[in-house]
């Protein structure tokens, strides 16, 4: 009864983390349609999936020999003190226990083989999948759901399919196989043998009811010690600086102290049943010895039967507790295959027309026409009859306040999502005609909160083009002002990057993800300035470096820098969805209107906007 | 792409028995369980002699009242076995449950303990959620583990001598197998559990692949790079089948393997035992008994296999968890410190120099004193050592070389945490705990009153929007039912932090993360009331703090570089008038 902290679930962070630990779906136990959906994966592998079944048939009717032969070699061998069929019945037995061996290790083995076979498959498929669907899709879903859905839920699913329902089958062909034998070498015995299977069901039932309880209990007290740790670890800082370790560390026992009781109040439960289940068990053979043994004083049965009787009832309860395990485990197959088939019928909402265009390498012209945008149909139009034309090579600067719009008219662009009404072109084509791969490999973002990819600081600038060469690579740093700060690290190019970059400020960040534009070489490229500060000197190697990635290309800067504004062709001041000023700065400034508000407002002082 | 090998398991005594050292004071309970392994053991001894005498005497011998108490016994002797291994479990869990216990806060108060240059080193996720699973190894170690090989050797020990006394032939024949399942179970054992390990660490690969993916869904969309992260992702993927696979195979050949071996000598005990049987050398109830014998010897030998090579990941798992304990925090009180009172609040550096762990020197001779009260700006590039200034003030770090000194004091021979007591600190970057906003103030001062609470929550300019805006104002929990604070009050509520522990030591970043005109100005001037008559050092941003600031430090790669008031600076440094103009412009 460990609980399993798992490599995977911890590298998520807290928030996945706790998702595992703490939630326990409960779904339909049963659910015909999405158990035909699933038993789908295992199609490519039906061929093994017959021949495990086969071996699985050879297993059990060995393992239903075995007792019989005993039986034979106490009444006609022993009993008559006949040697050579004491022999034969022995090798008969040593042979049924190797073809037993065989049967079960192929069996064991293909199952596996499918099993895993068919998670690889599912993890892939899922993958893809996720590849296809639109930023609408990751908008709305936390992140740690998602990868719960694909590592996890999938691994639940394939315990079902793979396992679960041959088990299923073999156990009930065991239970059955043993019930019709017993009746047949002496039905009033083995009735009164089955007297005790009632009291085993029950048993079985209400622990596994009980035990699910205490279990979960055991996962959430889990949860809230990772919890503990998270937070205390993320404030390290403040814990130490205000000298209140003797508290944190209080806190922390609370939740340990939870953790434990409550493992130890699940293992009782565990402890109860299992010597319970061991007495039922005494309980049977108890009854095949007495009755059984008077039935052999007088004759009734032979001692082979009684010793047949014995070997049988020790088979007899392990089938039914796999059953019970087996509830619980078609229990969460359904709900995780219910979670997973919802991913996998998500409709990608940005779709490539059939046989779209593919385009080579653009002019830059970009063009908005009348057009109107809503993320979701229900929601508030986010963009209302927006026109703009954007020349090859030039550089728009959108400014205006958070919720305007700046964003979604970048999104659109880049084909992120499709327009409600209108169109958006470059180089006078709709995107919505062209390959969305043929569109994107136009185009380089760097976005507000600069995104690095755990791997190498090389593995990330060469991001947009894995076969640039170190040279390539290096220009390209050069060019973005980061190649200086790069040297500089402990491995140059091949430092490893934490998880979320911690171990980089935020400037270097962006200077790489400038670097990763730069390198891409894109025509068009969207730029989503940082709003946090970053140090004056740092500020001004992304300046420099971002005017040497917007010049000769075609550019949406969504700008809160007013040197980023400046420096730009046309500036646009975006309010409610709307362009409602557009000019250079000079001509905005003179018009005394909207633009100059802003400016206003903001404090110009701060360089801001 | 290079993968990582599959590692070896190795026995360490030492650390092994310092595992089981934390049994200790659980020992009255340990005793207990083992005491009890004794009395199961015995009656599992027995009970297959009663199923003899019943056949022999009972049953063979006609003898049915012998039959009635037999069977009795029999159920007697289970009913009291149940209940031996209940208590044994029960006594045993509660032990190496606590062994747990104990384990992880001593993980625990030494991460708190420890410095931040090892935090610095380790990554924190990946330290605790190894200490976490390598506290489950020593839990099994020290619980059923060791308990479950005490079992099976006395249960194989009391087997054989039993057995022997029935019939040395017989006897010989069935224990042979035995020690072979044992063979066939460590060897299984020792292959297995690594391959399980390196399963689950595939697992984590592929898991932070698809997370990096999907937090990243942007970027790839953006440089249109799909097929090339689907590519590695299927690289990954097929990685971890082909270890999945590998492991089913050596499962599927080997875990049925120890059923035949312990079946075939139920087959050589029916053959010899029936021939002995017919010769009359034992009854037919020994026989009977043997194979009953056999059957309950068959199990706990079997799990040893599957048992020792865990404890050879349990000697690594406490490998790990005492190297983390065993590291000394390198920032420490000193044995015998000299009190804190009356804080004037001078600080200074004396030619202080500082390298983080097998890096290059981040601060140089760093040599300067801040007054009492006075406002100290840091100005300089990422990586000029701003950050590494500040943090030795409150003794986050050491210096490597030099000293710095608190009223003529050297940091170093003073009470760690009356030291800090004496410090704020408010960063741009805002960590709030997930508790009330009134604990959250109350940080630094759990026993600080209402009023004190308030107060300090008015200077900080935040008193209207916890009472305004928040649900349930000063018990509103953070990060709950979707609270969730913009970047402008969390910092209000970091400054009220900092002013109810009243600090005569303020570290402070004057840069506001995105907010409104209005709610900056709050911020600066909830700022301002803080730093009134306190020692304050600003990583400065902004031209107003330069501007009172009454010294002025630029730093140039880990030097000052140039130092002095703004107009002093202005007048004398063509270094600092860049900086000056490039915020400005």
């Amino acid at each position: 009864m460990s609980f399993n902290i798992g490599g995977g679930g911890m590298r998520m962070g807290p928030r996945g983390a706790l998702r595992d630990f703490g939630q326990e779906e409960e779904g339909k136990l049963f659910d015909g349609r999405l158990l035909v959906r699933m038993l789908a994966f295992l199609r490519p592998y039906r061929r093994r999936m017959l021949l495990a079944f086969a071996l699985m048939l050879v297993a059990t009717a060995l393992t239903l020999l075995s007792p019989y032969l005993m039986k034979v070699a106490f009444d006609q061998a022993i009993a008559s003190g006949d040697t050579a069929m004491l022999v034969r019945v022995s090798l008969a037995l040593a042979a049924s226990f190797a073809g037993l061996y065989v049967a079960s290790a192929g069996q064991r083995y293909l199952l596996s083989w499918v099993g895993q076979r068919v998670l690889t498959d599912m993890r892939a498929r899922l993958f893809r999948h996720l590849q296809r669907l639109g930023l609408g899709y990751h908008d709305t879903h936390i992140v740690g759901v998602t990868v719960s859905r694909v590592i996890n839920d999938v691994a639940v699913i394939n315990e079902l399919l793979s396992q679960g329902l041959v088990t299923l089958i073999g156990d009930l062909l065991v239970l059955g196989g043993i019930i019709i034998v017993m009746l047949s070498m002496n039905a009033r015995l083995a009735l009164l043998t089955f007297s005790v299977m009632p009291l085993m069901i029950l048993a079985t039932y209400i622990f596994s009811r009980r035990a699910r309880v205490a279990f979960r209990q055991t996962r959430a007290t889990v949860a809230g010690i990772i919890a503990t740790l998270a937070e205390q670890i993320g404030g390290m800082r403040v814990i130490q600086a205000y000298a209140q370790e003797e508290r944190e560390a209080a806190r922390f026992e609370r939740a340990n102290a939870a953790n434990r009781d409550a493992h130890v109040a699940a293992m009782s439960l565990s402890l109860l049943f299992l010597p319970g289940v061991e007495f039922l068990g005494m309980l049977a053979t108890a009854i095949v010895l007495w009755f059984g043994g008077r039935a052999v004083a007088t004759e009734e049965v032979t001692l082979g039967v009684l010793v047949a009787f014995l070997a049988y009832v020790s088979r007899f309860f392990q089938p039914i507790q796999e059953l019970s395990r087996l509830y619980t485990t078609l229990q969460s197959a359904m709900a995780g295959g219910e979670q997973v088939l919802r991913v996998l019928d998500e409709q990608p909402d940005v779709l490539d027309r059939p046989e779209p265009l593919y385009l080579d390498r653009v002019e830059g012209s970009v063009a908005l026409r009348s057009v109107n945008f809503a993320y979701r149909p229900e929601l508030p139009p986010i963009l209302r009859n927006v026109d703009l034309t954007i020349q090859p090579g030039q550089t728009v600067a959108l400014v205006g306040p958070t919720g305007a719009g700046k964003t979604s008219i970048a999104n659109l662009v880049a084909r992120f999502y499709d327009v409600t009404d209108g169109a958006v072109q470059v180089d006078g084509v709709d995107v919505r005609e062209v390959a969305q791969r043929s569109l994107r490999q136009q185009m380089g973002l760097v976005s507000q909160d600069p995104f690095l990819f755990a791997g190498t600081v090389a593995d990330n600038i060469r991001f947009g083009r894995p076969d640039a060469t170190q040279e390539e690579m290096e220009e390209a740093a050069r060019l973005a002002n980061a190649h200086d700060f790069i040297r500089r690290l402990p491995q140059g190019y091949e430092t490893e990057i934490l998880e979320g970059g911690v171990n980089l400020s935020l400037g270097q960040r962006q200077l790489i993800c400038i670097a990763r534009a730069v390198l891409a070489d894109p025509r068009l490229i969207i730029f989503d300035e940082a709003t946090a500060n970053v140090d004056t000197v740092t500020e001004a190697l992304i300046h420099d470096a971002l005017a040497r990635l917007l010049a000769e290309r075609t550019a949406i800067v969504i700008a809160h820098r007013l040197s980023t504004i400046r420096d730009a062709d046309l500036i646009c001041v975006i309010q409610d969805g709307a362009i409602v000023e557009r000019g250079t700065h000079d001509e905005l400034l003179a018009r005394r209107g909207a633009y100059w508000r802003l400016l206003q407002e903001s404090g110009v002082g701060d360089g801001r906007v | 792409m290079t993968r990582e090998p599959i590692p070896t398991t190795n026995f360490n005594w030492t650390f092994l028995r310092r595992a089981y050292a934390y049994l200790r004071p659980y020992w009255k309970l340990t005793a207990l369980a083992y005491f009890l392994a004794l009395l199961i053991t015995g009656l599992s001894v027995a009970i297959p002699q009663f199923i003899r005498w019943m056949v022999d005497e009972g049953i063979a011998g006609g003898n049915l009242s012998l039959l009635t108490q037999a069977v009795l016994a029999l159920l007697g002797l289970t009913l009291l076995r149940g209940l031996f291994t209940f208590f044994q479990g029960q006594w045993s869990e509660v032990a190496s449950q606590s062994v747990a216990y104990d384990v992880r806060n001593d993980i625990e108060r030494q991460l708190l303990a420890l410095s931040f240059s090892y935090h610095d080193r380790t990554e924190s996720w990946q330290l605790l959620s190894r200490a976490l699973q390598d506290v489950e190894y020593i839990r099994f170690l020290t619980g059923r583990a060791t308990l479950r090989i005490v079992d099976a050797v006395i249960l194989f020990v009391a087997t054989a001598v039993v057995l022997f006394t029935m019939n040395w032939q017989l006897a010989l024949l069935a224990m042979t197998t035995l020690p072979l399942i044992t063979v066939v179970g460590l060897r299984f054992g020792s292959r297995y559990r690594p391959l399980s390990l390196a399963i689950q660490q595939q697992l984590g690969v592929l898991t932070t692949q698809l997370e990096q993916n999907l937090r990243g869904a942007r970027v790839v969309k953006a440089f249109a790079q799909e097929p090339a992260e689907i590519e590695r992702f299927d690289a990954e993927n097929e990685h971890w089948f082909a270890l999945s696979a590998r492991a089913a195979r050596l499962d599927s050949l080997n875990s049925p393997l120890m059923d035949f071996i312990a079946n075939a000598g139920l087959a050589g005990v029916v053959g010899l035992g029936g021939w002995l049987a017919i010769r009359g050398q034992i009854t037919v109830g020994e026989l009977i008994a043997f194979t009953t014998y056999l059957g309950q010897l068959a199990d706990p030998v079997r799990r040893l296999g599957i048992i020792i090579p865990a404890l050879a990941m349990a000697s690594s798992s406490a490998e790990r968890i005492f190297t983390i304990l065993d590291t000394q925090p390198d920032v420490a009180s000193p044995p015998s410190p000299k009190r804190l009172s009356g804080v004037r609040g001078e600080v200074a550096f004396q030619n202080v120099s500082f390298a983080y762990d097998g890096s290059g020197p981040v601060l140089q001779n760093l040599t300067f004193t801040a007054k009492p009260g006075q406002i100290i700006a840091l100005l300089g590039a990422t990586g000029s050592g701003k950050t590494t200034v500040i943090n030795l003030i409150p003794r986050l770090y050491d210096p490597t070389a030099g000293c710095v000194t608190l009223d003529g004091q050297d940091l170093r021979a003073l009470p760690l945490d009356e030291l800090r007591q004496q410090i704020g600190i408010v960063l741009q970057e805002t960590m709030l705990f997930a508790a009330s906003v009134r604990e959250n103030i109350a940080y630094g001062r759990p026993d600080a009153s209402e009023e004190e609470i308030i107060a300090a929550a008015k200077a900080a300019q935040a008193h209207d929007f916890i009472v305004g805006q928040l649900a349930d104002g000063y018990d509103t929990v953070i990060g709950e039912k979707g609270t969730t604070l913009s970047g402008g009050q969390k910092q209000r509520l970091a400054i009220a932090r900092a002013l109810l522990t009243d600090p005569r030591i303020l570290i402070l970043d004057d840069a506001t993360a995105a907010v409104d005109v209005e709610t900056e100005r709050r911020i600066q001037t909830a700022l301002d009331t803080l730093m009134q008559g306190r020692t304050t050092f600003v990583i400065a941003h902004r031209l107003s703090t330069v501007r009172r600031a009454d010294l002025i430090l630029l730093l140039d790669e880990g030097r000052i570089a140039a130092r002095g008031t703004h107009d002093e600076l202005m007048a004398q440094s063509p270094l600092y008038r860049e900086v000056y103009e490039r915020q400005l412009e």
